[in-house]
C-alpha cells in the first residue's frame, strides 16, 4: 500500500519559449496574477527545442507535472519550430497513455506574449490536475532522483 | 535457394563485379546462423548457408562495409530492402558499393517456438507448402505447421516486395501483404490505463538493458548513442522498481518513430522476450492515423511525419479524448 505523504507538494515543470510564453508569464507577473511557485519555468528557445527526452527526464527526477508552452500556431518566431513540436508531443504522449501512463500529467498549451491572464489560468488549472492526480511515481526513476 | 545464391555469389565473384559477399554464416547449431562476410568461392561452400532460421537483417552491416574499398554483392530479404532504403534516404550507406540481389522470404521460424512444442537436436529444416519439416538427431521428422512458428515479424508480415536491387535471383518480385499487424497495438488501445500500465510494467520489468534491441536497429546508427551517458545517473546501475526502464524503451522507440521499416529485429533479438515491435507500431499506428498512412523505406527521398507538418495537425489535447478510457 502506499503511504500518503503529508507534506507532498506538487513539482512542475514548464518549459517556456523564449518569445511568447516567457513573455507571456512576464506579464502574468507585471500583472500581479496569482499562480502556484509549484511551477518551475524553463526557458527555452522554442517549443520545438524540448526534447522528448527532456519530458522523461523530468519525470524521472522528480517531476508530477510537465507543460510545454509555445507560440500559438503560425506565430512561431522561427516560422514553424511550434509545428514540429506539435506532432512530437502529440506522439509522445499518445504513447504514455498507451504505457498506461495518467493522461493529465503533460500538456501543451499556446500562450502568446499577450496572454498573460491565460498564463496564470493555464497554470492554476494544471496545478489543480496534478494536484488531484497526487505524486508521479509511475515514471520516476529512483536512480537519478534527487532529493 | 541456397545452392542458387551460392553459385550466383561464386559467379559475381568470378567476373570481377564484386569482391566480397555479405551473407549468413552456419553457426554453432543450425539455428544460430549470423550475418557474415566472404571473400573467396571456397568460404563461401563452408559457410555460407540460407534456411528457415536467417532472419537477421543484414542492411546496418552495410553502413560499415560501404565505407570500404570495392564493391560487396549483398542478398536482400523484402524486409531488409526496406531497411536499406531508409539507409539509402538517410545518406547512411553508398548505394554505387553495394550489388544488390532480392531474394524472396516465405517466412523464418522461430527456434523458441520450435523448443515450445518439444522438438530438440534439430539437424535439418526444409521448407514445404505452408509446413516446415525438421529432422531431429533423434532421426524423428516433425511436420509443423509454418505459421504456428513464425517470427512474430514474420507472422504480421507487411510486404513480400524488393524496394531496392540490382537483379532478383527468382527473377519476379513480390507485392505488399494485407496483414494485422496493429490487432494487438488495438487491443492494448482498449484496455484502462491501469491494465496497460500493468501490461507493461510486466513486460519491461524484464528488460535487463543488454541494448541488444538498438545494436541491431538498422534504423539506430547514431555513431555516438544518447544512452551511452556516464552523466546520466544511471549507468552501470540496475533498477531499483519495475519499470525504470521506461524511458529507454519510449525513446528508443521515438528515436526512430518515422524511419522505423517495421523490420521486427528488435523483438527478434530481445534475450528477455519483451514485444519491442508493439511500442513502434504504436508510433506507426499513430502517425498513420494523425498523419496519413506512411511506410518507411517504401519509396525514395521521401519526408517522413515527424520531419513534417502541416498547418492543420491535430492538437496534442486530441490524445485525451481518442482512445482507451479512464482519465
Amino acid at each position: 500500500m502506499q503511504v500518503k505523504n503529508e507534506n507532498w507538494k506538487p513539482l512542475i515543470v514548464a518549459f517556456c519559449c523564449n518569445w511568447c510564453s516567457y513573455a507571456g508569464a512576464d506579464l502574468a507577473g507585471t500583472n500581479r496574477l496569482n499562480y502556484p511557485a509549484d511551477v518551475k519555468i524553463i526557458r527555452v528557445p522554442c517549443s520545438c527545442r524540448v526534447n522528448p527526452m527532456f519530458i522523461l527526464r523530468a519525470f524521472q527526477r522528480g517531476a508530477d507535472g510537465v507543460i510545454v508552452c509555445g507560440c500559438h500556431p503560425g506565430d512561431c518566431h522561427y516560422t514553424s519550430g511550434n509545428y514540429y513540436a506539435r506532432r512530437r508531443m502529440t506522439l509522445l504522449f499518445s504513447m504514455l497513455d498507451y504505457l498506461g501512463i495518467e493522461k493529465g500529467r503533460t500538456r501543451v498549451e499556446w500562450v502568446s506574449a499577450a496572454e498573460g491572464q491565460k498564463f496564470a489560468e493555464t497554470m492554476n488549472s494544471f496545478v489543480e490536475t496534478i494536484t488531484s492526480l497526487g505524486e508521479n511515481k509511475r515514471l520516476e526513476d529512483l536512480r537519478c532522483k534527487t532529493e | 535457394m541456397q545452392d542458387r545464391m551460392i553459385a550466383r555469389a561464386k559467379e559475381l565473384l568470378a567476373d570481377g563485379t564484386v569482391d566480397r559477399v555479405m551473407g549468413w554464416k552456419k553457426g554453432e547449431f543450425l539455428y544460430d546462423a549470423t550475418p557474415a562476410v566472404f571473400y573467396s568461392a571456397e568460404e563461401l561452400d563452408a559457410g555460407f548457408v540460407m534456411n528457415a532460421f536467417t532472419a537477421a537483417n543484414v542492411s546496418k552491416y552495410l553502413i560499415k562495409e560501404t565505407k570500404k574499398e570495392g564493391k560487396i554483392l549483398a542478398f536482400l530479404k523484402p524486409c531488409d530492402s526496406f531497411s536499406f532504403r531508409q539507409l539509402m534516404n538517410e545518406h547512411r550507406v553508398d548505394r554505387d558499393k553495394v550489388y544488390i540481389v532480392g531474394i524472396p522470404s516465405w517466412g523464418k521460424a522461430d527456434m523458441e517456438k520450435i523448443r515450445q512444442k518439444g522438438i530438440t537436436g534439430i539437424t535439418s529444416i526444409e521448407e514445404r507448402e505452408g509446413d516446415f519439416v525438421v529432422n531431429t538427431i533423434l532421426r524423428e521428422t516433425h511436420v509443423i505447421k509454418k505459421y504456428d512458428v513464425y517470427l512474430e515479424k514474420c507472422k504480421n508480415c507487411k510486404s513480400k516486395e524488393i524496394v531496392v536491387y540490382d537483379e532478383l535471383l527468382d527473377g519476379e518480385n513480390g507485392a505488399a501483404v494485407t496483414n494485422s499487424r496493429f490487432d494487438e497495438v488495438a487491443k492494448l488501445e482498449a484496455m484502462t490505463p491501469d491494465e496497460r500500465f500493468a501490461f507493461w510494467q510486466n513486460e519491461l520489468s524484464r528488460c535487463i538493458r543488454c541494448n541488444a534491441c538498438r545494436n541491431v536497429c538498422p534504423a539506430c546508427t547514431c555513431e555516438k548513442c544518447v544512452f551511452d551517458n556516464p552523466k546520466s545517473g544511471l549507468e552501470n546501475k540496475a533498477a531499483a522498481t519495475s519499470f525504470e526502464e521506461n524511458m529507454f524503451h519510449i525513446i528508443r522507440a521515438f528515436h526512430v518513430a518515422g524511419r522505423c521499416t517495421d523490420c521486427g529485429e528488435c523483438s527478434r533479438v530481445c534475450p528477455q522476450h519483451i514485444p519491442l515491435h508493439l511500442l513502434n507500431r504504436k508510433f506507426i499506428k499513430d502517425m498513420n492515423e494523425l498523419y496519413g498512412d506512411f511506410q518507411a523505406g517504401e519509396a525514395e527521398q521521401q519526408r517522413h511525419p515527424v520531419t513534417s507538418y502541416r498547418t492543420d495537425d491535430a492538437e496534442p489535447g486530441v490524445i485525451y479524448t481518442r482512445g482507451g478510457t479512464g482519465k
